[in-house]
């Protein structure tokens, strides 16, 4: 009960310090094109779009390459080096994410500016979505360190809902002479399709409110972008960065971001927590 | 006999299944081909995922070793200035008050947070599903927002940052995550044990005390410090509600420091001696949130051992 008390003080908390915001601009705030810290116009577009736009890149990383990984460590590692290859992707969610801040910072952007960067630009002779300055700090940066931050999310949530899979099924595809691949392909993957879609949407709140990493990366400059080189900043890395220095009516503002970014993430997770819960619980 | 079959209509079934064998043997080879280029590009993703693991352990150690001095881990930061860029200090105070907001937060989680779970494991009502539910999205919460909420709470109230605002953040950040873990270990306890209990004339509330949660130990253990892991890590809320300080803090209503704001700052300082000393830092919480959580594993081994 007394954690009930916590919620509701929690979600009181924010409606409280954004309504002054929410009143004065009213759907401005969402649909506002310029976002302005210190002295507004406070039209929080840009950070939904950089928002959504870096957790979409992270998903285009990290679902096949999880997905994969999920595979491998099920049915295709030799089983002694299982339980190894399992404790390192844990490592990998064991890392405070300031320190992948810090790796993305010191390491992949001077990797991006060199080889990355010239590389995807050659691609489409520096057209849309490759073309504008490469300054390393980038959506594109922001995305590819969620991509890595979401993948152990990603392949454990899905290595849990796939191991349900019935033998049964696998076994039978495989007495019909399907190959290795066909079986995992066309009966593991589909019958473990729910839960799947849960690890995904699991993954994807986790990056849609990932903060500091972000914050160090992207570069924090407020606009709808027009490559994926662009600077941006999110709804997260935005309350973080200005927080500090926010007066008036940017604390206002930037409560009202947390209440979006509060209703994003909750939305999302209740339903990853549906998919996933369906998933495990059928079998 | 053999007349007998040579004169039966032909079985669909079966003229269907002699074209899909006939299919099948042509197209093995193919198919075996596929499979195994297809199971190899699996594998090569596998690896390419640890690749950033690689080279994240490979740049803490190299980078973070090089600024790690015994002096460096028990002295109090400094300034830098232009006459002496790399008068950095150390960061003992970061630790100290890392150590002293994490501690106090699962002291207060802790306690609210098993008997949650107790609630969990015990109750049926809808109520409960409810309260399941809301954990289990509390989880996903994006931790800066509970930053929100200990400014909105603590700092405005008491018109001052404080590390008893961070306390309050992570304590708010680790109840659901313990809870549900401890719910998952209460569950795990056989139900005969508490009928043996029951059954031997105890109290429901002596059964719970003296089987039930010494049974749950190591489960609950695992996720007390897992969980204490996972709020040392964060640098989210603290970076709106702790402020900062360059002296030792005892004093959690005052400003403090802490390892992981200490990292975010000077990974952005226009000194590149600070700059190299946030592979230092990192360094150090690393080792501290890898103690607690391969700890965890430890711990819970261990006692499951003994129980034996």
């Amino acid at each position: 009960m007394f954690f009930g008390a916590v919620i509701v003080l929690f979600v009181w908390s924010v409606l409280h310090t954004a309504w002054p915001a929410l009143h004065q601009f009213g759907f401005h705030l969402v649909t506002g094109k310029s976002w302005v810290p210190g002295t507004g116009p406070y039209g929080a577009l840009p950070l939904i779009i950089d928002t959504l736009l870096t957790t979409l890149i992270a998903l285009l990383i990290a679902v096949p390459v999880g997905l994969a990984s999920a595979l491998a460590l099920l049915y295709l590692i030799p089983q002694r080096l299982r339980a190894t290859s399992s404790a390192l992707v844990e490592l990998l969610a064991a890392v405070p994410s300031v320190v992948y801040g810090l790796w993305g910072l010191f390491y992949l952007i001077p990797w991006l500016n060199k080889t990355l960067d010239p590389f995807l630009a050659g691609i489409t002779g520096s057209r849309w979505p490759f073309s504008g300055p490469q300054e390393g700090f980038s959506v594109l940066l922001a995305g590819i360190v969620l991509s890595i931050m979401i993948l152990p999310t990603i392949v454990a949530i899905s290595r849990d809902v796939i191991s349900v899979v019935p033998t049964d099924l696998i076994e039978g595809g495989l007495s019909l002479g399907a190959t290795r691949s066909q079986v995992l392909t066309k009966v593991v993957l589909p019958s473990a399709r729910t839960g799947i879609l849960g690890a995904i949407a699991l993954g994807a709140g986790r990056a849609l409110g990932e903060t500091i990493a972000v914050a160090m990366v992207i570069g924090s400059n407020p606009q709808i972008p027009h490559s994926l080189f662009s600077t941006g900043a999110t709804l997260a890395s935005t309350i973080a960065t200005e927080f500090g220095e926010a007066t008036g009516s940017t604390g206002g503002a930037l409560a009202a971001l947390a209440l979006m970014l509060m209703i994003i993430t909750a939305a999302v997770n209740a339903g990853a927590r549906l998919l996933t819960k369906r998933a495990l619980a059928s079998k | 006999m053999t007349d007998l079959l040579d004169r039966l209509p032909p079985d669909p079934i079966l003229e269907r299944r002699a074209v899909i064998q006939q299919r099948a043997a042509q197209t093995i080879g193919r198919r075996t081909l596929i499979s195994k280029v297809f199971i190899s590009l699996m594998v090569l993703a596998f690896l390419l995922a640890l690749v950033p693991l690689g080279s994240l352990i490979f740049a803490l150690l190299q980078k973070g070793l090089s600024s790690i001095s015994w002096p460096f881990l028990h002295t109090l930061p400094t300034q830098p200035s232009l006459i002496d860029q790399n008068a950095i200090g150390g960061i003992g105070n970061a630790i100290e008050g890392t150590v002293i907001i994490d501690a106090l937060a699962g002291l207060i989680a802790i306690p609210i947070a098993v008997l949650l779970g107790l609630y969990l494991c015990e109750a049926t009502s809808r109520a409960a599903n409810f309260l399941r539910a809301i954990i289990e999205i509390m989880t996903g919460l994006p931790s800066i927002l509970l930053g929100v909420f200990a400014y909105e709470y603590v700092v405005v109230r008491m018109k001052t940052f404080s590390g008893l605002a961070g306390i309050v953040a992570l304590a708010v950040l680790m109840v659901p995550l313990i809870a549900k873990a401890s719910e998952l270990a209460f569950r795990g306890v056989p139900n005969t044990l508490r009928e043996a209990g029951l059954a031997l004339g105890a109290r429901s509330s002596r059964v719970t005390r003296g089987v039930i949660i010494p049974a749950a130990l190591p489960g609950m253990i695992t996720g007390i410090l897992l969980s204490l892991a996972r709020a040392m890590g964060e640098t989210a809320p603290l970076l709106l509600v702790i402020g900062a300080s360059g002296d030792w803090t005892w004093n959690p209503l005052k400003q403090m420091s802490a390892l992981p704001l200490l990292t975010y700052n000077y990974s952005g300082s226009q000194y590149p001696s600070q700059r190299a000393a946030a592979w230092g830092v990192a360094l150090t919480l690393v080792v501290m949130v890898m103690i607690l959580s391969l700890g965890s594993r430890f711990v819970a081994a261990r006692l499951r051992k003994e129980r034996r």
